[in-house]
């Protein structure tokens, strides 16, 4: 007997496997449904307020560091805006000089000399072992005590002053006729870039070297002060003045955020050193005696050869890394740096008592930012794919 | 860190997936025979671990009223040490059944988030501590100062208002965890540290050298704090109400600890016949046990005892109550209990 043109449609593979597909599809929306119905009535039923109204309400607190304009008569809004960029400070300076520190010990560790090596050894299984927790604390107290008071500051020129409020530098102030020397500073840049891309050039038709690093840095700072003197320095320093208790005036660094970028970098550059010990010794030991043979120094070998090759197995661990950095940036709140966590799930949590939709956008924020920071990271993996030639 | 973690997975969870049913914390804490009572993390006086592990303090003593007053026992009660942050959900996720932390009863913990105050254990306010020798005698001295508190408190928002009302700056630094605060004051971080006074009494007690700090005399703050439970469980809340206004009535009636059984014995007052379980059957409306609140004074103590025992003047905290809020209303001061009747 034939099978039926009905039978044949049911047993059809794509048939069956969309509706398979059908059946899971409305199941996680049915449960997504239940959860979210669940939650609103239970909050109902235990008088908890919900939405978010209150982001549009003053927030009546105040923040010790804000990179905006920020007082106790702004919004929640403003609150979780200002934590969001202490957030994004933290981890993007952290992420700054973990890579230097991490690419630096890493390359140390696979030095023949044995003292460098073990140094870098040492640094690595110390700091990769401790608890990150207890490293903040450590260098925040060690911060700290080390640092005097403000009236026994530590001074540089009588215009930079150290103690265990924080660094003071002083704020220069732009005056008029200033935007010449911005404007000329940017167009050096931009020339800069085309003697980079025209030595490059040049270089691969004619194999002549052209130093364009030293041609443009000179540029750049030759052009910056040449416009100032020309302009007759339109630029004042509001230098910081110990007032009562604290310096006034001038730019702050506190040392919450110095600790905390601190600890940060140095136990991330640990397994960034690791991370990239693994991508030099994954490219084969052939491709340095190869270089060597042609006559390369060393420090071109490295830079020429062993890196960009290492880059592709380094890249996706270290993305990792940065990643890790970013969230683990949420222990500010122990030493009171005000981040996103302190000053947002913090703070305003318990003064609006709204957890699902204060934790729901801290959650957001840092999804978010995971997921920026890898396309960034596999945006610039693409380029050091293998080229096809 | 992993306690918060808890308490915001367990609010997540429970406000999730558990069905809305809060209703009979009383008897579920019958049949299992304890309750959890959330405490602060350490200070003295008020919650305080000794090296055993036996917590102890005026806070303490309400969870402890309620335990006598529901078993006759007064150590029925698992004690969950919290932070700052993390109170409020830990009782509405329903780990803890009582929250007796020195916590502010606001406006909006109120209404905004699912809270019930049971009453007012101790009125106390807002100051600030100084170091001695930064020769400072006033509040509104501290234009410009560090100021180290900690996170999740109405205290942020005291200071707040308080800086901007007297146009001072200020700069804040905020700690989660109390110890931090004062390890972070102490190391010389901030110029004062600011939280309710009988905090402050009690936090100068773990600092290196106690005698060189001073609490200014300005209070910039009411801080009526009481215990707390859920929202929509009346008989739960009248338990926990009535334990402490049985504590408040039983001084104003001269019954105390020391005196509970001889006074009981041969009482001919109808008020504190009704206390001593003798007369009126009050136990009968919060389906509890006559003796209920005999057992609360004989157990525990009433209000003065215990506040003698833990914060008064013979105590490290030393925080004196003859001309304080604290008093009774019959000495001038503010404690007021409703009848017991």
């Amino acid at each position: 007997m034939r099978p039926s043109k009905f039978s044949n449609f049911i047993f059809n593979r794509n048939v069956q496997g969309t509706f398979y597909q059908a059946i899971t599809l409305s199941l996680v929306i049915l449960g997504v449904y239940y959860i979210v119905q669940n939650t609103a009535e239970n909050m109902m039923a235990r008088g908890l307020a919900s939405g978010f109204h209150f982001l549009g309400v003053e927030s009546q607190f105040d923040i010790g560091m804000t990179l905006i304009e920020y007082s106790p008569t702004s919004t929640y809004f403003d609150a979780f805006i200002v934590g969001l960029l202490n957030t994004l400070l933290v981890a993007g300076i952290g992420i700054f000089f973990a890579t230097i520190v991490g690419f630096a010990f890493g390359i140390m560790r696979l030095s023949s000399n044995w003292l460098i090596a073990k140094i870098a050894e040492t640094y690595i299984e110390v700091i990769r072992n401790i608890p990150l927790l207890l490293q903040i604390f450590f260098w925040y107290f060690a911060v700290l005590r080390a640092l005097p008071k403000p009236k026994e500051s530590i001074e540089f020129m009588d215009s930079i002053f150290l103690n265990n409020r924080g660094l003071f530098l002083p704020d220069p102030n732009f005056s008029e006729g200033s935007s010449v020397i911005f404007y000329l500073f940017w167009i050096t840049i931009v020339i800069s870039i085309f003697i980079f891309i025209w030595s490059k050039r040049r270089q691969n038709r004619t194999g002549i070297t052209f130093p364009a690093f030293y041609v443009s840095a000179a540029l750049i700072v030759g052009v910056f002060f040449a416009s100032l003197a020309a302009t007759g320095f339109p630029v004042s320093f509001e230098i910081p003045e110990l007032k009562g208790f604290n310096f006034k005036g001038g730019m702050k660094l506190i040392p919450e955020l110095v600790a905390l970028t601190f600890a940060l970098s140095m136990y991330t550059a640990a397994f960034i050193a690791e991370v990239v010990r693994a991508g030099i010794m994954a490219v084969s030991k052939g491709q340095t005696e190869a270089a060597r043979s042609v006559g390369l120094k060393e420090g071109l070998v490295l830079r020429l050869i062993i890196i960009p090759q290492a880059l592709r197995v380094i890249v996706p661990p270290l993305t990792n890394q940065y990643l890790n950095l970013t969230k683990n940036s949420s222990l500010a709140a122990a030493i009171a740096y005000p981040d996103l966590v302190l000053v947002f799930a913090g703070t305003a949590l318990m003064q609006t008592g709204q957890a699902i939709e204060i934790i729901g956008m801290v959650m957001g924020v840092y999804l978010f930012l995971s997921l920026f920071t890898s396309i960034l990271m596999n945006l610039f993996n693409l380029t050091m794919k293998v080229g096809e030639r | 860190m992993n306690n918060i973690k808890n308490a915001i997975l367990g609010l997540l969870c429970s406000v999730l997936i558990v069905p809305a049913a809060y209703a009979g914390t009383l008897d579920t804490v019958k049949d299992q025979g304890f309750f959890n009572c959330g405490v602060s993390q350490g200070v003295p006086g008020f919650s305080n671990p000794d090296e055993n592990g036996n917590w102890s303090g005026i806070d303490v003593d309400v969870c402890r009223a309620v335990s006598a007053a529901i078993f006759g026992d007064a150590d029925k009660v698992k004690y969950v040490p919290l932070t700052a942050k993390e109170r409020f959900t830990a009782l509405q996720a329903g780990e803890i059944d009582v929250l007796s932390r020195n916590t502010t009863w606001t406006l909006s913990r109120d209404a905004q988030i699912g809270l019930e105050f049971a009453g007012v254990n101790f009125y106390d306010g807002q100051g600030f501590m100084v170091r001695k020798d930064s020769g400072i005698t006033s509040a509104m001295e501290l234009d410009g100062a560090s100021v180290c508190t900690n996170l999740g408190t109405t205290t942020e928002l005291n200071m707040a208002d308080f800086f901007r009302a007297n146009s001072m700056a200020y700069e804040p630094v905020v700690f989660e965890k109390a110890d931090e605060v004062v390890n972070a004051y102490d190391e010389g971080r901030c110029d004062t540290y600011t939280t309710d006074k009988s905090g402050l009494a009690a936090q100068r007690t773990k600092l290196a050298d106690p005698d060189a700090h001073v609490v200014l005399p300005e209070t910039i703050s009411k801080e009526p704090l009481g215990p707390v439970v859920r929202e929509g469980d009346g008989d739960w809340a009248d338990v926990v109400r009535w334990s402490l206004n049985a504590m408040i009535e039983a001084e104003e009636f001269g019954l105390t600890n020391s005196n509970v059984k001889t006074t009981c014995a041969m009482t001919s007052n109808p008020v504190v016949a009704r206390l001593c379980g003798k007369e009126g059957g009050t136990g009968a409306g919060l389906n509890l046990g006559d003796s209920w609140s005999y057992d609360i004074v004989s157990l525990v103590g009433n209000y003065g005892d215990v506040y003698e025992k833990h914060v008064g003047e013979n105590t490290p905290v030393g925080l004196a109550r003859a001309g304080s809020p604290n008093a009774s209303y019959k000495n001038g001061g503010v404690l007021y209990a409703p009848p017991a009747r």
